[in-house]
């Protein structure tokens, strides 16, 4: 029986959001005996209510509230993220890379480029390396720890043969948080496909099925699902004194905190620190920077779908099933700062695929009619598809406003988000989009589809670390340049996306935050 | 009141094609593929025009009518609920037949008229709201049918069958060199 805290307990840290960055958080600090109330916007599922359709699982698990997308953003569905417990951790496809030395010291590797917000990290991947490794041992990542990699599935196995034709030479099945043998308690892969529906067997790591029963267990920590926090309060000294969030009825209830930490992604994360806005903090809390909101990052990416000679059957396993790393090195000769990956990733079911091509993707033969059926929808099961993740540019222009009138269903200003491409994003995924043609041209494909980019799953950036507090939200442990006992705990936190999936490194920095913030509770310096 | 539509005079828009209009609402029976559609609140000519429609916007030829009738009823439901979506759904088809009717060259019903221009007529309102109603709903009819989508090779859900781990996920066999890896 997990315990309950009184909402007038001041004593407790409380933590917004339970996905990679909340729900790791709030366990480590379980572990070390911290107490910890954690608010969750969304209901809490189990592995039962994990269906293979995309469909109803979308509507399930997706943060469905009202966004505006403005830019390159899909103006209805900006971001594809989850409001569940466990977050996005629930969808998302278990790619567990690390970030390159150079990806930490952006500004110091590119240079100026125009346009760029860019900044070094105020930490490297030295100091990291320990924290990464925690994270991978805990998540049990694959080609980690003695942890044999995933088997490669037919999708993975058209990329492998072109990508190697080519020439590329770091090929595999990737560095996966899906159990390739039973570990942890927690059963070895079965190639189901719609990992990203949620895994029904719990295979995939999900701070749902692990950091969330764990926590509970120590008796210092709990879950309040269908919590929505609106305002963060604070007293005279300008200190984070609780939270006031709003109950599966409506009903609002204030929640007093020792320590406030902001994990609901680089959207809800600013957003709320701009709702919380006071006579004290006129422009929303820990902004005295400006830059809550600003420098969203949302990766470069694009999808390449080609046609193969014979079948691939690519619902047939892990979805992200494989990857080429070897254009994620920076090299200015290719026409843009940077690097990039190739990840498996077949269609979404054939409905999706069906519509995303014509609406997605320039070459295809129109969007409907006999050539459309005959040349897209027909050949779905000798499909192979490819997804290109690489870093883009923090830009000022791009991130989180608040609507000025219009309101969601909690009474608060709707979020809008923009982002426009940099020049160095265009040059890279035109880049990216040739070579991954070329991957498949190798095994004999004579049809490629390029996909403009998705809704957004990789949120990165809105309250940034800086070694200056003039030119980010947070320092190097999330604290808050402005409020001390306030944290960031998400991807909100990153200075730079680097071009890898931000989860483990979103991960190893809720680890290395508990371990630091639990020194500080020690020393009661918050 | 029913009448015998074969399949191909139904899709080649011959005048022969029998709709039944009873008030509101209308049935289309095809007794040879044994399907029959009913709706409620679509009148006949609306229900099969839009499944001439649904039929020139996905064509399969492998598929036979009644996985497109399941579009128009699904058409149906939803505008039993949704007075908006039966006006839209009316009146599209009716202003299509009045931009065909102002074409002295092709003043034939847009049912009744040939394959070729119908697809003709479909590409003058492409984009149009209720064109965009029509595609977005067959799209998701069709395509979102687990029956249909079986003929494309879509497996449909796994985990109850074990996954793919012991039923083909890395099966591939046309890959030249496969051993040499």
């Amino acid at each position: 029986m997990a315990k309950t805290f009184d909402k007038n307990d001041d004593s407790v840290v409380v933590i917004i959001g339970s996905g990679a960055g909340g729900g790791v958080l709030g366990n480590e600090l379980a572990q070390k005996g911290v107490n910890v109330v954690c608010l969750e916007a969304g209901p809490r599922f189990t592995l039962d209510d994990i269906e293979n359709d995309w469909n109803t699982m979308f509507g399930r698990l997706s943060w469905l509230d009202s966004r505006k997308g403005t830019g390159d953003l899909v103006a209805g569905l900006p971001l594809w993220v989850c409001k569940t417990v466990g977050g996005t951790t629930v969808h998302w496809a278990g790619a567990s890379l690390r970030f390159m030395e150079h990806e930490f010291k952006a500004k110091s590797a590119y240079g100026n480029i125009e346009g760029a917000n860019l900044l070094d990290w105020p930490i490297d991947l030295h100091e990291m390396e320990r924290f990464y490794s925690m994270a991978e041992d805990k998540m049990g990542t694959t080609g980690t720890h003695g942890i044999p990699r995933l088997p490669g599935n037919n999708n993975f196995q058209v990329m492998e043969y072109g990508a190697k034709a080519l020439g590329y030479k770091d090929v595999h099945t990737g560095n996966m948080s899906i159990n390739s043998e039973p570990r942890d308690g927690r059963p070895g892969c079965h190639q189901i496909g719609f990992c990203m529906a949620g895994c029904a067997i719990g295979a995939k790591w999900s701070t749902l099925y692990t950091e969330i029963p764990r926590a509970e267990a120590t008796g210092h920590y709990e879950i309040r699902p269908q919590s929505m926090v609106l305002k963060i309060n604070h007293n005279k000294e300008g200190k984070a004194t609780g939270v006031v969030y709003a109950d599966a009825d409506g009903n609002t209830h204030e929640q007093k905190a020792r320590v406030v930490a902001i994990a609901g992604n680089s959207v809800e994360t600013p957003r709320l620190l701009l709702n919380s806005e006071s006579s004290m903090f006129s422009d929303g809390m820990a902004n005295s920077s400006g830059q809550v909101g600003q420098n969203f990052m949302r990766h470069m990416t694009g999808t390449v779908y080609g046609t193969m000679p014979g079948a691939v059957h690519w619902d047939r396993g892990t979805q992200m099933a494989g990857i080429v790393m070897d254009e994620v090195k920076n090299d200015p000769n290719r026409g843009f700062a940077g690097g990039y990956y190739m990840q498996t990733l077949p269609g979404f079911g054939l409905g999706w695929y069906a519509g995303n091509v014509g609406n997605m993707s320039a070459d295809a033969p129109g969007k409907w009619g006999r050539n459309y059926t005959r040349d897209v929808v027909e050949n779905y099961k000798n499909m192979a598809g490819m997804w290109l993740v690489g870093e883009d540019m923090p830009q000022e222009k791009n991130g989180v406003k608040l609507h000025g009138s219009e309101k969601d269903s909690y009474g608060l200003p709707v979020p809008v988000v923009n982002f426009e491409d940099h020049a160095n994003d265009v040059a890279m995924r035109n880049h990216a989009y040739k070579a991954g043609s070329a991957v498949y041209q190798a095994g004999g494909s004579q049809k490629q589809y390029q996909l403009s980019p998705f809704p957004s799953t990789h949120n990165m950036g809105t309250c940034r670390m800086s070694a200056n507090a003039k030119d980010g939200v947070c320092s190097s442990t999330g604290a808050t340049h402005d409020i001390p006992n306030l944290f960031i705990s998400d991807g909100s936190q990153f200075t730079t996306g680097a071009a890898c999936n931000p989860t483990l490194t979103i991960v190893a920095l809720a680890i290395r935050q508990a371990e630091n913030m639990t020194k500080l509770l020690g020393q009661n310096s918050i | 009141m029913t009448n015998k539509v074969s399949r191909r005079t139904f899709i080649q828009g011959s005048a022969t094609v029998g709709v039944a209009a009873a008030g509101a609402g209308g049935i289309l029976a095809n007794t040879e593929e044994a399907w029959a559609l009913s709706t409620e609140v679509l009148s006949g000519d609306t229900a099969l025009s839009i499944l001439i429609m649904a039929r020139h916007l996905y064509p399969h030829d492998f598929l036979g009518d009644q996985y497109y009738a399941e579009v128009v009823i699904n058409l149906d439901e939803q505008a039993k609920s949704d007075s908006s979506l039966a006006e839209k759904l009316e009146n599209g088809v009716k202003d299509l037949g009045q931009i065909i009717a102002a074409d002295r060259t092709y003043n034939v019903a847009f049912k009744d008229q040939s394959s070729g221009l119908q697809l003709k007529n479909l590409k003058r309102i492409d984009g149009s709201d209720f064109f965009e109603t029509v595609k977005g709903a067959t799209m998701a009819g069709l395509y979102g049918n687990p029956r249909v989508a079986a003929f494309f090779g879509w497996e449909g859900s796994s985990v109850e069958h074990g996954g793919y781990i012991n039923r083909g996920f890395d099966d591939i066999g046309w890959l030249p060199n496969k051993g040499g890896r």
